[in-house]
């Protein structure tokens, strides 16, 4: 017990002093040396072709296009049965991307650097809503945009980041959290507060007025824009917390549309999977619960840092996606979460409940013991592959990926 | 038949697309309505619109400043009737958050952090989860009430060593009643407040006393429960004896009260020694035990009405007698006790073997035979044993547990008098009386035998004493100002007939 205690102090202690700065953007060739042609790295845990759901089957054909591995999107579904792509998770690779999560050596990824640690996480731009590829989505259209995220806005955007030495995180962070987001479903704040930090180096490092007109309107256009900054800093607090001895502290949370995955620090690199919920939520026009994917992504690890589900006090403008509950219930939703967690952050706090800290350090006793599985904020996505978002809601993560690991974790702890 | 699209623009009125989704779906659910949305008119939202069959002339040229309502819906009286609903909801005034949940802690982690100052946990949950809960408890500093029961012997005995090695008070398990600092728990009665200390093994017992030394211008300081096995061999008497050692040194008692069944030799050698050094004034009630030797500051008595008169050093009266004409029932053999207290129904059944009269009951005390083994003579039942509560729940929650019992002894040829208690106070039903009232009334046939009840309670509790007595009388039964009063009643007039 006292082992486990210090362990987790550790763990919380880590948390809470990593310094995370969004320093560049650069092609995943370049951040991920282990990425090669034909390999795609996907959101959550492990999962082949044959286990895939609609959405990332159709967004491993857009992007195989993309890359030019296919010739067209039959091509790709063909080579991609055929096992001719090489399928791994973004997690392996210090890697994060929302939704189907797909990273490939020509992307551009944002780049966080946890400067208390120096390690570095990394994760793809944001594509902005609609038909978009981290929802399945894989047209001439997807496909356009990505091309330009790579060959314009990346590099732009990463010569804006070195032109200001990068842009801290956590106190950007901390501001939005009383501006209403909660950096899961609602990022408008922080989305604002970037396009603030990096208007004036965009233009400082802009020869053609026309390109930077573009690439600030995209940023400025796009709610969701910092959602991926804040997956790419989750990942950059996190991975300092993975392989300590003892701690029974959840370092990742994950979907892939199939499983439910979880990393615990004191079990190492098992992955401890159950399949993944239904989304309960509110559906854009035109489209029903029939319509959605099951739950989907690698954005879980903004929960896993205690923002999302856990911080929902601090928007209650969210709450109102769980269906009945009122906007004045949204701090019930963070209380209820503190309940599995270990500390409370210092440092992101939520003004209209008096401060207090947003729930930090998923202990999985805590979870399997109160019974009270983390609340996730998410967007839904449709069960076809290529129509993108049908709408957004709140999902539980399934209970028996914590009862596995805290078996494991009692068997490694010499427990019986 | 082909559907109907209107649409609606309201120029410059922001709303939040989380409100405009909820009121949409409201729409969407209305009799006719295809389908329908409420959204801010940006390209975007135009787009998925009209993917959705929702735009006409009227909406397409919106803005992104601008709230489009769309509604495709199977005539245009319903369609009409879906824009109408939309705009009361658009200009219906924002909903009050006084409905908002209060958030209440799941675990005693989340408690302790709300109340830190708290010290005191309250327990009552299956009887598999109540020791690992009262360990938690104890091990965060707190002292631990269990009420829950089916709970091992074995495991209470470990609890309370480490309790006990930990400085902290465990009462229970199966520790129904308790007043610490003035403050009911579980089920326990409004009290006035005093220097006389309890300490309980029983639940119904620390009632009876507390309730009579209240209505004796006496009052308590503090009732510990200990639940009923610890003074068992295998506990030991730890938490009666840290009760003794608290109430010891608390300035607010002056007089201590000891309830409990009677304990082994050697458990009751070891509590009587403790009174002893603590050396406080003792009233010692061993219901249902024979003479033990007492030390110099303590007096053995042998029920609960003479505890509480002991304690407020009262002399012993018998009661007020009981008025009343015998009738031709009185010439039938038997008395039924039909008891919701344990206590209570041990409490008679020391009367009745006092009075040399033949008993047996479910729950026997030293002396008196088991119903099972020798259905004799007369008849004291607990029906708060676990027997005829499995599943169930207790008497004095849910009376109507004792029906049957009461309509049986009712026509029963043989039963002369029928003894009832009625126990009052937080956690009990909230009209005993009038229940057990509503039975006798429905089923009495008119030879019926006649009725003794007592209510344990006060004036001040929920249910009121004096209105719960002034039924019972109303109804024809006879009250007793006190359990032992009543069972001293039925025995004089047994007695008399005989």
């Amino acid at each position: 017990m006292q082992r486990i205690e210090e362990a987790n102090q550790q763990a919380i202690e880590r948390m809470v002093t990593g310094d995370p700065v969004l320093v560049d953007v650069i092609p995943a060739a370049e951040a991920i040396s282990e990425l090669k042609e034909r390999m795609i790295l996907h959101a959550g845990p492990p999962v082949e072709w044959d286990r895939m759901c609609g959405p990332m089957r159709g967004a491993v054909m857009g992007i195989a296009v993309f890359e030019g591995w296919a010739d067209d999107l039959a091509d790709a579904e063909s080579k991609a049965a055929a096992g001719e792509f090489d399928f791994h998770p973004n997690h392996h690779f210090d890697a994060v991307g929302p939704m189907t999560g797909m990273t490939t050596v020509s992307q551009p990824l944002m780049v966080v650097e946890n400067k208390t640690f120096g390690n570095r996480a990394y994760c793809a731009i944001n594509e902005g809503l609609g038909k978009v590829m981290r929802f399945g989505g894989n047209d001439g259209e997807v496909l356009e945009r990505l091309g330009w995220l790579r060959d314009d806005f990346g590099p732009a955007l990463g010569r804006a980041l070195r032109h200001v030495n990068g842009v801290p995180l956590k106190s950007l962070v901390a501001r939005g959290l009383t501006m209403g987001d909660e950096m899961h479903q609602r990022n408008v704040a922080c989305s604002g507060l970037t396009l603030r930090a990096l208007s004036p180096p965009f233009v400082a490092t802009s020869d053609d007025n026309e390109a930077l007109a573009k690439a600030l309107a995209f940023l400025g256009g796009n709610d969701q824009f910092f959602l991926n900054i804040a997956m790419a800093m989750g990942k950059s607090i996190m991975d300092p917390v993975r392989d300590i001895e003892g701690a029974s502290v959840v370092t990742a949370m994950c979907r892939n549309g199939t499983d439910f995955g979880i990393r615990v620090s004191g079990t190492g690199d098992t992955w401890f999977t159950a399949p993944v919920e239904m989304p309960e939520g509110l559906y854009f026009p035109g489209f029903t619960e029939r319509d959605a994917n099951p739950d989907m992504g690698d954005s879980t690890i903004v929960e896993t840092i205690g923002l999302g589900g856990f911080a929902m006090g601090a928007a209650p403008a969210v709450a109102g996606f769980v269906g009945a509950g009122a906007a004045s219930e949204a701090g019930n939703y963070t209380r209820t979460m503190s309940e599995i967690t270990l500390a409370e952050n210092p440092e992101w706090t939520i003004p209209s409940m008096d401060y207090l800290g947003v729930p930090t350090g998923i202990d999985i006793r805590l979870v399997v013991e109160t019974g009270l599985a983390p609340t996730i904020n998410t967007g839904i996505a449709h069960r076809e592959p290529g129509v993108g978002q049908v709408g957004a809601g709140v999902v539980r993560a399934p209970m028996a990926c914590f009862e596995q690991a805290l078996l494991a974790f009692a068997d490694r702890m010499g427990v019986s | 038949m082909s559907a109907v699209i209107i649409n609606a623009v309201r120029k410059g009125f922001y709303l939040d697309s989380v409100a405009l989704m909820r009121m949409s779906r409201s729409l969407a659910d209305l009799d006719g309505v295809e389908e329908a949305a409420m959204m801010m008119g940006t390209p975007a939202n135009l787009q998925i619109m009209e993917d959705a069959g929702l735009i006409d002339e009227v909406g397409k040229d919106a803005g992104g400043g601008d709230l489009v309502i769309g509604i495709r819906a199977v005539d245009l009286a319903a369609a009409e009737l879906a824009r109408a609903e939309a705009n009361a909801q658009l200009d219906a005034p924002a909903a009050r958050s006084g409905t908002a949940e209060t958030w209440r802690p799941r675990t005693m982690r989340a408690a302790v952090k709300e109340v830190p100052d708290a010290n005191l946990a309250l327990i009552s949950v299956p009887g598999d989860f109540a020791i690992a809960e009262a360990r938690k408890a104890i091990r965060r500093g707190l002292h631990a009430m269990i009420f829950s029961d089916n709970v091992g012997v074995e495991a209470e005995a470990e609890l309370k060593r480490e309790a006990q090695r930990l400085g902290r008070l465990v009462m229970g398990p199966d520790c129904g009643t308790a007043i610490i600092n003035g403050t009911p728990l579980a089920f326990a009665n409004v009290v006035s407040r005093g220097g006389i200390g309890l300490v309980g093994a029983s639940g119904t017992g620390t009632q009876e006393v507390s309730c009579l030394i209240s209505q004796y211008g006496g009052g308590i300081s503090h009732a510990i429960g200990v639940g009923g096995r610890d003074l068992k061999s295998e506990v030991g008497g730890i938490s009666t004896l840290m009760a003794i050692d608290a109430l010891g040194h608390d300035a607010a008692t002056e007089h201590i009260v000891l309830i409990s069944k009677p304990p082994p030799a050697e458990v009751a050698s070891k509590v009587l020694d403790r009174i002893a050094v603590i050396g406080k004034p003792t009233t010692i009630c061993f219901i249902g035990a024979s003479d033990l030797p007492m030390p110099d500051n303590a007096t053995q008595v042998y029920s609960l009405k003479a505890a509480a008169q002991a304690a407020l050093g009262l002399n012993d009266d018998n009661g007020s007698s009981l008025d009343v004409t015998l009738g031709s029932t009185l010439e039938r053999p038997k008395i039924q006790g039909l008891y919701s207290g344990g206590t209570l129904c041990a409490e008679a059944q020391v009367l009745f073997r006092a009075a040399d009269l033949a008993v047996c009951s479910n729950a026997p005390v030293p002396g008196v035979p088991d119903v099972d083994d020798a259905n004799i003579g007369h008849r004291l039942l607990d029906l708060g044993d676990d027997q005829y509560t499995q599943g169930r729940p207790h008497p004095m929650i849910e009376p109507s547990v004792r029906d049957d019992a009461v309509v049986a002894a009712l026509n029963d040829p043989d039963t002369a008098i029928i003894l009832v208690d009625v126990v009052i106070g937080y956690g009990a039903h909230s009209d005993p009386a009038g229940h057990l009232v509503a039975v006798l009334c429905d089923n009495a046939p008119s030879d019926a035998p006649l009725v003794i009840a007592s209510v344990t309670g006060t004036d001040e509790d929920p249910q009121i004493r004096a209105t719960q007595m002034a039924k019972l009388r109303d109804a024809g039964v006879h009250v007793a100002p006190t359990n032992a009063d009543a069972a001293q009643w039925a025995i004089e007039l047994i007695n008399a007939a005989s």
